[in-house]
């Protein structure tokens, strides 16, 4: 009765029409294959605002007595997975939990600053669980699916209720009731935040949860352990191989379930707002045991970042988009124009977004604001050190408001500028640049979030079910709570209470083999011995994937990042310096292992542009735009989530049609 | 420590205003002495009162060193490697010398209790030990160079110790916040100033004849 | 900028340590201190010598994993975390020290990399609003005054990052576990649960051997958050309302 659809790759039609690189001989890394199509079982028919309803009740219940005895995994401590730990546990689940960080506290998810979005119509200005299924819908230029959207606005309104009952200590109107504000470009206020540390208060009140079960004994936590394999036996998720990164052991851990909460895959681009040791291996080595990749390509690019300082720069830092409110972007008007800003007369200057788009100005959405800084800085306008910039110029705005009022609104962010550039915003504009932010696709789920292999469950930014091609502003923490506090949840109980608990034997020989694997992979390489550094690697193959693969891509730069890929991985393995050994603390061979799973990612999130030869969302190809210059979809053609299978050589497609029965697909417009 | 301190700090008030008598003359100050012994009489016996005040602040200084040897043995077994760096700080320190003189400080303190009862009160070390005479006893005292020397030193630290221990008392108890902080923080420093300054009052008065 | 660095290096967690001296040369001003140590570590590696391990992640700040003694300062000669702090604060030539973070509950891993788990169980001890999840009201259901929320946001913007410990002459964790004690006492979510909250975590905290606190502040003046030293104050009035 498995519920996951049948994925025979024997019956494949090595269509040529479909392949980009049949065509194209040598360019055989470019290669795949089409598989049957996969579609989503779980979700029940009937109108979508009942679907949620209908599936929590029809899924099956496991027994509290017996809740004990099922013993579920946690990989990350971030908002899903760090809410799903502690609600798993609060209803009697053991669970095993993991993260990297030294504690749980620090996954990523404390970084977010903007906020969270809830149809709580708090301020009574037509807000409703429709519009904001319908915002997002439209916001990820209709690339998600229906279902899981509706279920994700159906949820945000208790995700409030919860976190405010934890003590999540968000803004208050003088009365005493919750503050919201409008944010990203949507025409209601929606959003709840808490100064710019949304994420981090969130992020604490579930970390608090879940260290209060971890205190109860009912969570059994594995911190500065990372997971480095998934095992998968008689073709269920039965548990993950860790490595303990502060001793080096390598062990495997047992479970009932596995439920990845990993984040993202940002930092395949080695410059990105994530956090450092963010890292797409435990998707990656999911998706290479049998869960099925959706959308790769699909990366969201944030426009307003701090500009790189120089080639020593390890990570770039996110400045919240309310700058664009009240900042107007600009550029000099003739290429290799160096003078400082002031010395720049008004109309040698050009406010490019509000020339090009006279209706929206500096609040068009975030891939056409990064996209257009791109155009800009290519044509050699760009400020800055290497011309990789443009203004952000409050100067209008302290003349209009009065610096008092300008320094009430965006007083930390000018503060937070300041320390990093030593610039002060009041008097110079800000440099800004885009900068990788969100990986809006992952590992592919059904309605119940779980993956192609039973028992396998994807929650948070490392599924790809939510935000379509693009994600709109507030809606990652949105997403990651829901997931983790009332969606997994229940739909993991209705797994539990059907399949059979046999445990696994220690010596079954899947744990052997994979713990031969990984050991083996760990092994070989500390032994290349070469001269050059994981850092090294890792920065040439995010400068690449950058060119070909960032803000905008074409079929000859994709075509080149997947020829070069192969070569850089090749060098990585003949050339690769680690100094020390496995059984220790050796933060150089966790980023080299990282690096081979990167590699492996680079090339199939390329190979999803390619094939993706219509824009959409964060997706912009240059062959496909409208006359004025726009992203343009080809829903006729690209109506649908593509979900790649591991194959070990060329990788199968298999699509799931999307269909739209509550939101008609639009084109978006924004001149 | 705090609520100790507080009672030694409530005592040196009394102490010090009764001290001040010393400036209306011996007669004054021997009468006030001997009205001392007369406290809570007849419900109290002859010189009870000052006897339970006596065991009422040896136990508080009792309290008081003990939990400060405690404490310090517990804050120096928090951080057994300590750091290397031995250059200056360049910013941000902001213990003052009050806060990072109250170990030693207060050793300085229980050094010179000691003195002062061997001096003043059981007169062993006094030069004059005329017992009933305090007046003549303290000028007689204040005349050697010395012992207004340790006199000076102590009543030096006593006010630094003050400073730093009458605020952190306040707070160890509870009664800071944000409001109060200033208002604590004068009345720390006013209380080691006026104790300070009124205690040394006395020797230098002597020392330099004002009181002879 | 060209700087000497003398950098705590210890391979494990019981073996012996020392200051090891380090020549960086070309180093940006506009370099954070992560970046410059990021230098020094690619040009280790590339020698074929053991790259110097410290804990770090999302270096803008607000994770809370950098931290180390730099010069004698916790996070350095400017109030904000190691990853915040840029070479532009150093002079060409100077010496720098760089300790990690000292204390008997946060015993050294390897070179600066210490392990503050404490910090977990005194959270794990109290730090919490029982709340299991589904069984919230409505949000507005109890309105909080303005004042209280923002009292409570203060505090609860503490990161973890552990420079209070480091920077107390008496290793105190007073300043973190009175942090939380304030954020959730002051909410009236907070309130069931007061009392006890305030008692297990002071308890956790002396459990843990963290010195004692003599109200010396330079926890608060090392916070990169700017978390008060009436915290402390708050700790203790709550400490003893809560009896023993």
């Amino acid at each position: 009765m498995t519920s996951n659809p049948t994925t025979d790759s024997s019956t494949t039609d090595s269509s040529t029409a479909d392949n980009p690189a049949a065509d194209n001989p040598t360019a055989a890394c470019a290669d795949y294959t089409v598989g049957e199509p996969i579609a989503d079982a779980k979700a029940p028919a009937g109108p979508i605002a009942e679907r949620w309803d209908r599936r929590r009740f029809e899924a099956k219940l496991v027994n509290p007595a017996n809740r004990r005895q099922k013993t579920v995994i946690v990989v990350g401590t971030g908002l899903a997975g760090g809410a799903a730990g502690a609600t798993l546990a609060e209803q009697g689940y053991h669970v095993v939990q993991f993260c990297f960080q030294d504690s749980p506290r620090r996954a990523h998810s404390i970084a977010a600053q903007g906020g969270i979005n809830a149809a709580k119509n708090y301020r009574n200005d037509g807000d409703s669980i429709r519009r904001l299924f319908y915002d997002t819908v439209k916001g990820g230029d209709f690339r998600a699916r229906e279902s899981n959207v509706h279920r994700l606005a159906q949820v945000s309104v208790e995700i409030i209720d919860q976190c405010v009952a934890q003590g999540v200590p968000f803004a208050r109107e003088y009365g005493g009731l919750l503050d919201t504000r409008s944010f990203g470009g949507v025409q209601v206020s929606r959003t709840f935040y808490a100064r710019g540390q949304t994420g981090q208060q969130l992020l604490l009140g579930a970390y608090q949860s879940l260290s209060r079960q971890i205190a109860a004994g009912s969570v059994e936590m594995h911190a500065r352990t990372e997971m480095l394999d998934l095992l998968v036996v008689d073709g269920r998720a039965r548990g993950i191989v860790a490595r303990d990164l502060v001793t080096g052991e390598v062990s495997a851990y047992l479970a009932d379930a596995v439920v990845l909460a990993t984040g993202g895959y940002g930092n395949v681009f080695h410059l990105s707002t994530n956090a450092k040791n963010s890292n797409a291996t435990a998707i990656w080595r999911a998706h290479r045991r049998g869960a099925y990749f959706a959308n790769p390509c699909f990366t969201q690019i944030h426009p307003t970042c701090i500009p790189r300082s120089g080639d020593h720069q390890s990570k770039l830092t996110l400045m919240s988009e309310s700058l664009r409110n009240d900042g107007r972007i600009w550029v000099p008007r003739t290429a290799g124009d160096t003078r400082s800003p002031e010395l720049i007369p008004e109309h040698e200057r050009d406010y490019y977004l509000e020339r090009i788009y006279p209706a929206f100005g500096n609040l068009v959405p975030r891939d056409i604001a990064s996209r257009a800084a791109k155009n800009v800085c290519d044509e050699g306008r760009g400020v800055g050190p290497g011309g990789q910039g443009v203004y952000l110029d409050f100067a209008d705005a302290i003349a209009r408001l009065g610096r008092a009022a300008v320094e009430a609104k965006y007083g930390n962010l000018f503060e937070m500028y300041q320390r990093i550039t030593a610039e002060d915003p009041y008097q110079v504009p800000m440099r800004i640049y885009p900068a990788i932010h969100y990986t809006m696709g992952g590992l592919w789920v059904d309605y119940d979030l779980q993956t192609t292999v039973p028992g396998l469950f994807a929650i948070g930014e490392a599924n790809f079910s939510d935000h379509g091609a693009n994600r709109l502003g507030a809606s990652a923490l949105m997403q990651g709570l829901a997931d983790g506090y009332f969606v997994l949840p229940a739909t993991l109980a209705d797994y539990l209470a059907q399949v059979p608990s046999a445990p696994v034997p220690g010596d079954h020989p899947e744990l052997t083999t994979v713990l031969a694997e990984v050991s083996d992979r760990l092994k070989r390489l500390l032994a290349v011995d070469g001269d050059r550094t994981p850092e090294s690697f890792h920065r040439e193959l995010g400068e690449l994937l950058w060119d070909e693969c960032g803000m905008a891509r074409d079929e000859a730069g994709l075509r080149r990042a997947l020829a070069r890929i192969p070569e850089l991985r090749e060098e990585f393995w003949r050339r690769l310096a680690v100094p020390g050994g496995g059984e220790e603390l050796n933060q150089t061979l966790e980023k080299a292992n990282r690096l081979v799973d990167y590699f492996e990612l680079a090339e199939l999130m390329c190979l999803d542009a390619l094939h993706r030869t219509e824009s959409c969302g964060g997706h912009f190809r240059t062959e496909s735009q409208t006359p004025g210059g726009e992203a343009a979809r080809k829903d006729e053609e690209f109506g649908y989530v593509a979900a790649w299978e591991f194959t070990g050589g060329a990788p199968v497609l298999h699509r799931e049609e999307l269909t739209f029965t509550e939101v008609h697909p639009t084109q978006r417009s924004y001149a | 420590m705090a609520v100790s301190g507080l009672v030694m700090l409530g005592y040196l008030v009394l102490h010090m205003i009764g001290n001040l008598k010393i400036f209306f003359g011996a007669s004054e100050l021997n009468g006030y002495a001997a009205w001392l012994r007369t406290i809570g009489q007849p419900f109290l016996g002859h010189a009870w009162f000052l006897w339970i005040a006596r065991v009422a602040l040896v136990a508080a200084v009792v309290v008081h060193g003990v939990a400060a040897y405690q404490l310090s043995r517990r804050d120096l077994a928090a951080r057994p490697t300590g750091y290397q760096h031995s250059g200056a700080r360049r910013t941000r320190a902001r213990q003052s010398y009050a806060t990072r003189t109250m170990r030693w400080g207060g050793v300085i303190l229980a050094l010179f209790i000691v003195w002062h009862i061997l001096d003043l009160t059981t007169l062993t070390v006094n030069p004059v030990a005329d017992p009933g005479h305090p007046y003549q006893n303290i000028v007689g005292a204040f005349r050697t160079w010395y012992d207004g020397g340790i006199y000076c030193v102590a009543m030096l630290a006593l006010g630094l110790h003050v400073r730093h221990g009458f605020w952190s008392a306040a707070q160890t108890l509870g009664a800071n916040s944000p409001g109060r902080d200033r208002a604590l923080k004068l009345t720390a420093n006013l209380l080691a100033l006026v104790l300070t300054a009124g205690f040394l009052s006395v020797p230098i008065a002597v020392m330099t004849g004002i009181v002879r | 900028m060209n700087l000497t660095l003398r950098i705590w290096r210890q391979s494990g967690p019981d073996a012996p340590g020392e200051l090891t001296t380090y020549q960086v040369s070309g180093i940006s001003p506009e370099m954070s201190f992560l970046e410059m140590l990021d230098t020094l570590n690619e040009e280790l590696i590339l020698r074929g010598e053991v790259p110097v391990a410290f804990d770090h992640d999302c270096r803008e700040g607000i994770c809370g994993a950098c931290g180390m003694v730099i010069n004698g300062q916790a996070h350095g000669p400017e109030r904000t975390t190691t990853c915040q702090l840029h070479m532009r604060h150093f002079q060409d030539g100077e010496v720098i020290d760089v300790e990690p973070w000292r204390s008997a509950a946060f015993p050294v891993v390897k070179d600066l990399v210490v392990d503050r788990s404490a910090f977990d169980r005194i959270i794990g001890s109290g730090g919490y609003i029982t709340a299991p999840t589904g069984s919230a009201p409505d949000a507005h259901a109890t309105p909080v005054p303005k004042e209280a929320a923002d009292l409570a946001f203060e505090h609860a913007e503490c990161i973890g990052c552990g420079a209070c410990v480091a920077a107390c002459p008496n290793g105190s964790a007073m300043l973190f576990t009175a942090a939380k004690v304030v954020h959730l006492n002051v909410l009236p979510q907070g309130a069931p649960e007061r009392r006890g909250r305030v008692r297990a975590m002071v308890g956790a905290m002396d459990a843990e051997g963290f010195g004692g606190c003599t109200n010396t502040g330079e926890c608060a003046s090392a916070c990169p958050k700017g978390i008060g030293l009436n915290a402390i104050g708050t700790l203790n009035r709550e400490f003893l309302r809560g009896g023993r």
